[in-house]
């Protein structure tokens, strides 16, 4: 039998990009905070691009920790909605051409979260990447690493344990 | 100094401060290393669409400012301090449309270390919202 031929590739980039800016419009507080999503593959970095209300020491100046804290936060929590999406994005069981946020799975709860503060953040562009060290039916636990200038100079970095949203299709 | 005067100093310097603006946070109390904060209720706020909750990245900014006005205005003095790590524990989401009130309680420090303690409340001031304990820098 004949393989089905490859998808043309901005079918593929149109529908992961779709489902990706569902669930990062969906959530008021990364657009308050002005945070945004490069995906390369299924490879997210998230980007928060310096704004002077992230400020929280006006004297240095630097970032705000709780700003810091915030943004590896949202990284952890996309990450891991993105991770338990991206079969069903694949196989086409989320349908890109109806996606918003009202038809997006619900997103994962945060148990606990800590934060190591390695340097101040500066002020300018901060990215992040999270990964997902145990993903289970019911816990996920994430570590997330940013940085500003240079990639092996962290400035934060945060490791989370979340509660996983129930899927609708999983009784019981 | 008299205690209306240091709340209000202390208020006038953290309410300036361009990300607690942003968040509209207010500072209510600040006494020897305890200090209150408030953060009403904000759309704009909001992480989980579906119910309208507060994202915990927001609280988090509430709890880790809140623990360093109370390190500042802990009795020994420190000059300034940043933030060495904040674990924080959501044990329930806050009810939307209800105002995040942060109590934090510097409880020890040492020649260059505090450490504090704090908790978030929403109007069921019986059921916290988050608890965290952090570390902070003493600058001196």
């Amino acid at each position: 039998m004949a393989r089905k031929p490859p998808e043309p590739v901005q079918v593929v980039k149109q529908r992961r990009d779709a489902a990706l800016k569902a669930l990062v419009e969906g959530v008021p507080y990364i657009g308050f905070l002005g945070i945004g999503f490069d995906r390369r593959g299924d490879e997210l970095t998230a980007i928060m691009p310096f704004r002077e209300m992230l400020i929280g020491n006006p004297m240095l100046p630097a970032l705000h920790g709780g700003a810091t804290a915030a943004f590896l936060e949202v990284t952890a929590i996309i990450e891991l909605a993105w991770t338990s999406m991206w079969e069903d994005i694949e196989t086409g069981r989320i349908d890109s051409a109806a996606i918003d946020a009202r038809h997006l799975p619900r997103l994962p709860k945060t148990i606990d979260f800590t934060v190591d503060y390695l340097r101040s953040g500066l002020p300018r562009d901060a990215y992040a990447r999270a990964r997902v060290n145990r993903s289970g039916r019911r816990y996920a636990s994430v570590h997330v690493e940013a940085w500003q200038d240079n990639r092996s100079r962290l400035y934060a970095q945060a490791t989370g344990h979340f509660l996983m949203p129930t899927r609708p299709d999983a009784s019981g | 100094m008299d205690p209306e005067h240091k709340t209000r100093i202390a208020r006038q310097f953290i309410e300036a401060l361009p990300h607690c603006q942003a968040l509209g946070m207010r500072l209510e109390t600040v006494g020897p290393g305890h200090a209150e904060l408030h953060m009403p209720y904000d759309p704009r706020l909001v992480g989980d669409p579906d119910t309208g909750v507060i994202h915990g990245g927001a609280v988090s900014a509430l709890m880790d400012t809140c623990s360093g006005a109370a390190v500042i205005a802990h009795p020994s003095n420190p000059g300034a301090t940043a933030t060495i790590d904040l674990r924080i524990d959501y044990m329930r989401p806050a009810t939307p449309g209800q105002t995040i009130v942060a109590r934090a309680e510097c409880y020890h420090v040492t020649r260059t270390v505090a450490f504090v303690r704090a908790t978030a409340m929403d109007d069921d001031r019986d059921n916290p919202v988050a608890a965290a304990t952090g570390a902070f820098t003493v600058e001196r």
